[in-house]
C-alpha cells in the first residue's frame, strides 16, 4: 500500500515535470516586456541599479510587506521560546582562536554591511544584503560564545527589530500628500531610499540573527 | 490634503503600523490600541464603501508608476464586501480578545502584533491587482496564521502549527509557479494588464498555471480532501484565534479562487471543472458535518463546522459557470452571501464557545450542563450563530442559501439542492446536540463560572449581526454589483 | 533553446523534486530541506522564463530577491517548530494522520 503511494506520488510529480517542460518549450513571443519600461523610468527611481530600482521604487511595495513577512516569522519564534521548554543555556565556550577571530571579523563585517548598503544604488548591494552580513557577524560571536543568546527582547532591541519597518511605512505614509503610497518626491527619491534602506539594514540584520539566537538557548 | 486621507492605502498602512507599535510595547500589550485602530479601519472601509457606490470602481497605483511596472491595487464591490466583513468581524473580537486573554491569559504575549499583521494582510490581499503581490500578500497572511496557531504553546497546537505551515507553503509555491509560468508568458504579473490577453487558445501554460494556482488556493481554504490541516489548527488554538482563521483567513484564498475563476481565467473555465469543484464542496459538506456531529470536545466541533460551510462556498462554481447571466449572478450573490454570513456566525460562535470553555474550566461537550442558566446571553449567541449557519430565516445565511438554491433551480442543477437540504439538517443536528447539553442542569462536580460581560456581548454583537445581514442585505448586494459587467 | 530556457527546465525538474519530497519524506527537516528546494525551482523558473528572449529582465529578479527573503523568514518558522516539537514529543516528524473521526487530544 504505502510503496504504491510513493511510485503513484513520484509518477505524478514526473509527469508535472514533463508537463512543464512541454508548455515552457511551446511559448510564444512576449505580449509586454518590462525591461525597456524599467531603463527608461531609471532615471526618475533615484537609484541607478535596475533590480534597487524594481525592489525599492517601483514594485517597492512588494519590499515594504516582505520586511513585515521577515519580522512575523521572528514574532513566530519569540512566541515558541516564550512557551517552549527552553532556559537560555550557557554557551559552551569556544576556543581561544575562535574567540579571536571573531573578535577581529566582527567590525570588519560591520563595515563591509555599511559598504554593501552604500554601493546598493548603483551596483549588486542593498539593505537585504548587508543585513545578511550583520546578522552572520550576530552568528559567528554566538558561536564563538561572545554573544549570549536571546530570551525575550528588550525594549530598545524590539525598537531596534521594529525600525527599518516603521521608517519605511512612515517614507510610504508621507509620500501620500504628494499623490499616492510610496510615490517618492523625484528630487528625494535617492535619499529617501537611502533612509529607507539604512533602517531596513540594521532591522534586517538584527531580525535575521535573532532568528537563530532567539532559538539558541533551548533546551537541545 | 484629500489624497493623504485616502482610505484605500491607510487600510494596508494602518494595521502594518499599529501591528509593529504593538511588539514594541511588550508582551501583552497594544489591545487597547488595536480595538481603537480597527474601529477606525472600519470607519475606512465604510468610507471606501461610500465611494465605490457614488463613483464606480477605483484603481490606485502604488508609488504613482501604474502596471505594468508598479503595482497596482484594486477596489471593486467584491473586494469591499470582504473588506467590511474583515472589519466587522475583527473590532468585535478585538474586544472579545482583551476579555478573553484578562481571564486566560496564555498565549496573549505576541497575539496582538500577529493580529495586527494578520488584518493587514487580509486588506492588501482584497486590494491586490497584481499576481506577485498576492503572492507576498499570502505569505503574510499565511505565517501570521501559523504563528497565532503557536502562540500558547503546548505539543497539539505545536502540531497543528507544523502541519499547518507545511500545508501553507506548498499552497503559495504552487500559486509561485503560476505566476512564474504567467509573467514566463505575457511578461506581466499585473491583472488589468493580463485579463485581456487570455482567450481560450492560450498556450499550455496558462491552463497548467490556472490549475497549480488554483489548487494551491484550495489547499489554503482547506477543501475537501485538502481539509486535514483544519480542524486541529483551528480547533487547538486560543478561542479568538480559531474565529480570526475561521471567520476571515480561509475566505481569503476563497475570493481568490473566485477572482481567478471570475475574471483572469473565465476563458478557460469548463462546465466540467466547474462541477469537480462542485462536488468537492458537496462532499465538505457532508463529511464535515457528519465529522462535526461525532467530536467530543466543543472547539473541534466548530472546527469541523467550518470544514462543511466551506463546502457551500464552492457550491456556487457550477451555479456560475456557463450559465444565464442572471443565475450567475444570483449564485455570486449567494456566494458571497454565504461567505460574509459564515464569516460574522461562525466568530460568534468560536467566541461563544471559548467563553463556555473559559466558564467550565474544561473544552467537553459532555461538561456543559449548566451554561444555559449561568451563560444565557453566551449560549443565545451560538444557538443565533446555528441558525445562521442552518440557514433558517431570517438570517444571511438563510438570504444566501435561498440565493443558490434559487441558482440551482433556474439552471436546472437540483442534485446541489439536495446537498443543501441534508447540510441544513446535519447543521441543525450538531448545532442542537450542543444546545441540548448546555440546557441539562449541571452535574455533581462540575463548575460553570462567570466570564467577563464583554466576552458575553461581544459574541452576541456577532451573532446579531449575522441574523441582520439577512434583513438588511440589500445594500450589501448593491455594492457587490460595483465594477461587475451586468 | 537558449541558455535561459535551460534554467527555466531545470527549475521544473527541481520543483517536482521538491514536491515528491515535500510529500514522501517523513522526516521534517527533509521536509523542509524539500520545500526550499521546490522555492528554488520556481525562482529559476521565473528568471529563466523571463529572459528567454536573451534581454536580462531586472524585475523577475528583484522578484526573485523578494522571494528568497519570503523563504528563509518561512524556512526559520518551519526549523523553530520542527525544534520545539523535538522538544515535546522527542521526534523529528508529524504524527501519523489519525483517521479524522478520532478527537485531537491535548
Amino acid at each position: 500500500m504505502k510503496a504504491w503511494r510513493t511510485a503513484l506520488t513520484a509518477l505524478l510529480c514526473a509527469g508535472l515535470a514533463l508537463a512543464l517542460g512541454a508548455a515552457m518549450l511551446a511559448l510564444p513571443g512576449f505580449a509586454v516586456r518590462l525591461p525597456g519600461q524599467v531603463a527608461a523610468n531609471l532615471d526618475d527611481s533615484g537609484v541607478a541599479h535596475p533590480v534597487t530600482a524594481v525592489l525599492l521604487n517601483f514594485r517597492g511595495y512588494d519590499t515594504l510587506l516582505e520586511v513585515a513577512v521577515l519580522l512575523l516569522a521572528l514574532l513566530g519564534v519569540f512566541a515558541l521560546s516564550l512557551h517552549g521548554s527552553g532556559h537560555a543555556r550557557p554557551s559552551a565556550p569556544a576556543h581561544p582562536v575562535l574567540q579571536t577571530l571573531a573578535r577581529l571579523l566582527a567590525p570588519l563585517m560591520v563595515l563591509v554591511a555599511g559598504y554593501l548598503l552604500w554601493i546598493g544604488a548603483h551596483a549588486p548591494g542593498g539593505a537585504f544584503q548587508a543585513g545578511a552580513v550583520l546578522a552572520a557577524a550576530g552568528v559567528l560571536l554566538r558561536l564563538a560564545g561572545l554573544l549570549p543568546a536571546w530570551a525575550q527582547p528588550g525594549r530598545l532591541l524590539r525598537g531596534g527589530l521594529a525600525l527599518g519597518l516603521l521608517v519605511f511605512l512612515a517614507v510610504a505614509a508621507a509620500a501620500l500628500a504628494q499623490g499616492s503610497l510610496l510615490q517618492y518626491p523625484l528630487a528625494y527619491a535617492g535619499p529617501l531610499i537611502l533612509l529607507v534602506e539604512a533602517g531596513l539594514t540594521l532591522s534586517i540584520g538584527l531580525t535575521l540573527a535573532g532568528l537563530y539566537l532567539a532559538s539558541a538557548g533551548w533546551r537541545q | 490634503m484629500t489624497d493623504f486621507l485616502d482610505p484605500l492605502p491607510w487600510l494596508i498602512v494602518l494595521p502594518l503600523a499599529w501591528g509593529t507599535l504593538a511588539f514594541v510595547l511588550g508582551p501583552g500589550r497594544g489591545g487597547r490600541l488595536a480595538v481603537a485602530a480597527i474601529a477606525l479601519q472600519g470607519a475606512l472601509a465604510l468610507q471606501l464603501a461610500g465611494q465605490l457606490i457614488d463613483s464606480g470602481a477605483r484603481v490606485y497605483a502604488v508609488g504613482g508608476w501604474g502596471a505594468s511596472l508598479g503595482i497596482d491595487l484594486m477596489a471593486d464591490g467584491l473586494a469591499v464586501v470582504m473588506l467590511l466583513l474583515t472589519q466587522a468581524v475583527a473590532l468585535p473580537l478585538a474586544v472579545y480578545a482583551r476579555g478573553y486573554f484578562a481571564a486566560s491569559p496564555k498565549g496573549r504575549e505576541l497575539f496582538w502584533p500577529l493580529t495586527g499583521f494578520l488584518l493587514a494582510a487580509l486588506n492588501a490581499l482584497f486590494l491586490s491587482a497584481d499576481l506577485f503581490n498576492i503572492y507576498v500578500t499570502l505569505e503574510l497572511l499565511g505565517l501570521a496564521a501559523v504563528g497565532l496557531v503557536a502562540i500558547a504553546g503546548g505539543t497539539q497546537p505545536v502540531t497543528a502549527a507544523m502541519r499547518y505551515l507545511l500545508a501553507t507553503l506548498l499552497g503559495s509555491g504552487a500559486w509561485l509557479l503560476g505566476v512564474a509560468l504567467i509573467y514566463g508568458t505575457y511578461g506581466s504579473v499585473s491583472l488589468a494588464v493580463l485579463t485581456p490577453l487570455i482567450h481560450s487558445g492560450a498556450p499550455l501554460a496558462v491552463p497548467l498555471a490556472a490549475a497549480l494556482m488554483l489548487a494551491g488556493l484550495l489547499l489554503k481554504t482547506a477543501l475537501f480532501p485538502f481539509h486535514f490541516w483544519l480542524p486541529p489548527a483551528h480547533g487547538g488554538a486560543p478561542a479568538p484565534v480559531s474565529a480570526l482563521l475561521s471567520a476571515l483567513v480561509i475566505k481569503a484564498t476563497f475570493y481568490l479562487a473566485l477572482r481567478l475563476w471570475l475574471e483572469l481565467f473565465l476563458p478557460l473555465t469548463t462546465v466540467a471543472a466547474a462541477q469537480l469543484l462542485g462536488a468537492l464542496g458537496a462532499a465538505a459538506i457532508l463529511w464535515g458535518s457528519v465529522l462535526a456531529l461525532m467530536q467530543s470536545r466543543l472547539k473541534m466541533l466548530v472546527a469541523y463546522s467550518t470544514v462543511a460551510q466551506v463546502g457551500y462556498l464552492f457550491l456556487l462554481f457550477p451555479l456560475a459557470t456557463q450559465v444565464p447571466p442572471a443565475a450567475a449572478e444570483s449564485a455570486l450573490a449567494g456566494g458571497v452571501m454565504q461567505a460574509v454570513a459564515h464569516g460574522l456566525a461562525k466568530a460568534a460562535m468560536f467566541a461563544a464557545a471559548g467563553s463556555m470553555i473559559v466558564a467550565t474550566g474544561r473544552d467537553d461537550i459532555g461538561h456543559l450542563g449548566g451554561v444555559g442558566v449561568r451563560l444565557p446571553l453566551t449560549l443565545f449567541s451560538f444557538g443565533l450563530a446555528g441558525v445562521t449557519l442552518m440557514g433558517l430565516p431570517p438570517s444571511g445565511g438563510f438570504s444566501a442559501k435561498w440565493l443558490l438554491l434559487g441558482s440551482a433551480l433556474e439552471t436546472g442543477q437540483w442534485w446541489w439542492v439536495v446537498v443543501m437540504i441534508v447540510g441544513g439538517l446535519l447543521t441543525a443536528a450538531y448545532v442542537f446536540k450542543v444546545l441540548r447539553r448546555a440546557f441539562l442542569p449541571r452535574a455533581a462536580g462540575d463548575r460553570v463560572a462567570r466570564v467577563p460581560r464583554t466576552l458575553e456581548f461581544s459574541a452576541f454583537a456577532l451573532a446579531l449581526a449575522s441574523i441582520l445581514l439577512g434583513l438588511f442585505g440589500a445594500p450589501l448586494l448593491e455594492l457587490l454589483a460595483v465594477g461587475r459587467a451586468a | 533553446m537558449s541558455a535561459a530556457l535551460l534554467y527555466a527546465l531545470t527549475g521544473a525538474a527541481l520543483f517536482a523534486i521538491g514536491l515528491a519530497g515535500l510529500l514522501l519524506q517523513p522526516h521534517l527537516l527533509r521536509k523542509i530541506l524539500a520545500f526550499n528546494i521546490l522555492g528554488s525551482g520556481v525562482f529559476l523558473i521565473l528568471v529563466g522564463l523571463g529572459q528567454r528572449d536573451g534581454t536580462i529582465d531586472p524585475v523577475p529578479q528583484a522578484m526573485v530577491l523578494t522571494g528568497i527573503v519570503v523563504a528563509i523568514a518561512a524556512t526559520a518558522l518551519a526549523l523553530a517548530l520542527a525544534r520545539q516539537l523535538l522538544d515535546l514529543t522527542g521526534q523529528m516528524r508529524l504524527p501519523e494522520d489519525r483517521s479524522d473521526a478520532e478527537p485531537v487530544d491535548d
